[in-house]
């Protein structure tokens, strides 16, 4: 799950080698936390977080594949 | 995500082959400038020049994409063929395998999520903006025909009633669906309310038409 995160959030950002995820997991419940450059953050958000919205679809959609439940924090 | 190498040797061809072997690419898939033509000098001793040529990896809608998928896909764990094909403005990216169902998700949501971030990806570093579509196992037209039929049920619905009909929210897409279905129809016409993303389209009478 962390790799996916990595994999989106790189690939929208201008400084990808500032993108850190860390991943969590309680029972079947994995909290991933995306932390971007500051002048990033509008890319992984976007606009009314349309952004975000679409990265945690994404991440629901492999999370069930495993019956996990997947909570992002963009921090 | 594409960077220029600049390659040096005793003819062009060698220059190229060098840059070539850092980026790991074939000649197909660059674009070549040469910066300086090599020369001899006098006696191939004095004014000697090599060759100097700038190597650029082709970066085109349809690879930035097709990595893009591929890289996340797998990620997700699902195994599948990704084929791009550009027409004019329009990247068509067509996805077949197992666990479909997974990435369309519910009323397409999962592959309305992908197809926006592709689109995201694809157009981030382009003045010139492409629409990325992204179907699977015919989800888009099929989804399109069930709106098809939808529009006119409920706009038969509309008249029997004399009463205007609001449809559940949809993305624009969707909406636009909607709206050129009935767009010749006689007896309603459609409007859209709301913010998105809850903007929904309504059917109403076309005599309380303002137009």
């Amino acid at each position: 799950m962390k790799e996916l995160v990595e994999v989106i959030a790189k690939s929208l950002v201008d400084n990808p080698d500032s993108v850190e995820v860390t991943e969590t997991e309680k029972r079947n419940t994995i909290v991933l936390e995306l932390k971007v450059a500051e002048s990033d953050m509008g890319k992984v958000i976007g606009r009314q977080g349309r952004i975000a919205k679409a990265i945690r679809s994404v991440l629901k959609a492999a999370g069930t594949k495993n019956d996990k439940r997947v909570i992002l924090d963009i921090v | 995500m594409s960077k220029t190498v600049t390659g040096k040797g005793k003819t062009v061809e060698e220059a190229i082959n060098q840059a070539l072997t850092e980026l790991t690419l074939t000649l197909e898939e660059v674009e070549t400038k040469v910066v300086q033509v090599p020369e001899n000098g006098v006696f191939g001793l004095f004014g000697k020049k090599e060759a100097i040529v700038e190597v650029t990896p082709i970066d085109n809608p349809e690879k930035r994409a097709q990595s893009f998928l591929t890289d996340m896909l797998a990620s997700m764990g699902i195994q599948c063929v990704i084929a791009c094909k550009l027409n004019d403005d329009i990247l068509n990216i067509e996805l077949s395998g197992k666990d479909m169902g997974i990435l369309i998700g519910r009323r397409g949501q999962t592959l309305d999520a992908i197809q926006y971030l592709t689109s995201l990806v694809v157009n981030k570093k382009t003045e010139h903006y492409v629409r990325v579509i992204i179907d699977t196992e015919h989800y888009r037209e099929k989804r399109q025909k069930t709106l098809e039929n939808l529009s006119h049920k409920m706009a038969s619905k509309v008249t029997r009633y004399h009463k205007k009909i609001s449809l559940e929210p949809m993305n624009p897409a969707e909406r636009r669906i909607i709206h050129a279905t009935l767009q010749d129809d006689e007896n309603v016409f459609t409007y859209s309310e709301g913010e998105d993303p809850y903007r929904y389209v309504v059917i109403d009478l076309q005599e309380n038409n303002p137009e």
